[in-house]
């Protein structure tokens, strides 16, 4: 078996006003990834490559074995696609998308989606029209999970929804990986649902992936330093660090490749590190994205 | 799953580290007792809404300070606690041992020499225990 469920190598795609450029990408089976990116990043596009619903100009995709988009009609058999412009009809009830979608898909398992339709707190009986936003996300992400697809594929599944239906849309997601032959992609920019629940992360801006990595890594990675300096002393540029904030004596130094070596590199200089801090994924998100769009810009 | 501990958004430590200090003090208070089967890795990741690779790395770091141990396929049990010190102690054995091979072969002894020494060295232990254990 394959080991990488997803699988992107050089691909690009372009468009009047926005390329897709160069995307490298690998899920490994049995993980979820988080994908993250502000509006406009890339990530629906990637996201559309992958499902074969847009053609990449260069470059190989391969989903679940298959190469993209020549194979995407048996690809799309194992793939559970969830995104916020899904289309439910509005005249129909749950009940009759339902059995609309097990009519397609031979591995369709009805006690499940009773199940979830117990758990996400749906009605069989009420419209898709009638549907409140978070309503409708859970509705079309149980027609998803009731298919058991291998992978599952959410652009942006939690967005819009309130703290409790988070919640339950997470705990559904975690349950999926509790088979280890499934792997789920998501793409969100709440960064907080992204960090608790990936084990892969991949940052994206501007059409270009800017880092990509495990999450223990990532945040491993990661730290800031709060430094005193000694008067009249300058701060000299230490390698790995790509962010310098605060002023005066107190600088604080942000670093992707932390060391503990470099702590005794700044005592070495006569600061006093006060402190050396984690840093949550949305401060990295933001911190990679600026140092990556000044460095572009200088 | 039900599942007890606690995961805090506003501990600022990482999510790993307090999965591993909650686990400790499971063993340490009985609750978990020595021996006993634990949560996959996958389980205590789905019960705690957390990715697999967070818990992977807590269990991982876990047992390199011989909290659990994992056998692999077989999943995890707390470190049953009558061999923990046992081993240890095998491992500081075999590098005293070493390290008193070595200063032999600078001072020049035997094997034999050597072997003597460490006979009289335990046959004076041997007399001091009694006393220690009083």
């Amino acid at each position: 078996m394959n080991d990488l469920s997803v699988e992107f190598q050089g691909v690009s795609k372009h468009y009047p006003h926005f390329n897709l450029d160069n995307i490298d990408l690998e899920l490994p089976t049995g993980s979820i990834m988080g994908f993250i990116g502000a509006n406009g990043a890339g990530k629906s596009t990637t996201i559309r490559i992958l499902m074969g619903l847009v053609h990449q100009d260069k470059g190989t995709v391969n989903v679940l074995g298959h190469p993209m988009p020549a194979d995407q009609t048996e690809a799309k058999l194992d793939i559970g696609f969830v995104s916020e412009d899904m289309r439910l009809y509005g005249a129909a009830t749950l009940k009759w998308h339902m059995e609309f979608v097990s009519s397609i898909y031979p591995r369709w398992d009805q006690a499940y989606a009773e199940k979830l339709v117990r758990r996400f707190d749906l009605k069989l009986q009420q419209k898709i029209k009638g549907l409140s936003h978070g309503q409708r996300v859970k509705a079309a992400l149980l027609l998803a999970l009731a298919r058991r697809p291998r992978l599952l594929v959410l652009d942006e599944p939690t967005t819009g929804l309130d703290p409790v239906a988070r919640k339950e849309v997470l705990g559904e997601l975690m349950a999926v990986l509790a088979d280890e032959d499934r792997t789920i992609l998501f793409s969100s920019h709440n960064t907080q649902d992204v960090e608790q629940i990936s084990d892969q992360i991949t940052f994206i801006d501007h059409g270009r992936i800017i880092d990509s990595d495990d999450k223990e890594c990532f945040l491993d990675h990661w730290r800031r330093l709060r430094l005193v300096l000694p008067q009249n002393t300058e701060l000299p540029h230490l390698p790995g660090v790509i962010d310098v904030g605060g002023s005066g004596r107190l600088p604080v130094l942000t670093t992707n490749c932390f060391d503990p070596a470099m702590l005794s590199v700044c005592q070495d200089l006569g600061a006093t590190v006060q402190a050396v801090d984690n840093m949550t994924l949305e401060e990295i998100f933001v911190t990679s994205v600026q140092h990556r769009r000044e460095t572009l810009a200088v | 799953m039900h599942s007890d501990l606690i995961i805090s958004q506003t501990d600022g430590r990482p999510m790993y580290l307090q999965i591993m200090e909650q686990i400790k003090l499971k063993v340490s208070v009985g609750d978990w007792a020595a021996g006993q089967e634990i949560p996959s890795i996958r389980q205590l990741a789905m019960a705690l809404r957390v990715s697999v690779i967070t818990v992977k790395r807590a269990y991982l770091e876990l047992e390199r300070e011989g909290v659990i141990v994992t056998q692999h396929g077989k999943g995890s049990v707390v470190a049953p606690d009558a061999s923990l010190a046992p081993r240890l102690h095998e491992d500081q054995l075999a590098e005293h041992l070493e390290r008193a091979a070595r200063l032999g072969e600078l001072l020049g002894l035997t094997p034999e020499e050597l072997a003597s020494r460490l006979e009289q060295a335990s046959g004076r232990s041997m007399e001091q225990l009694p006393k220690e254990n009083q």
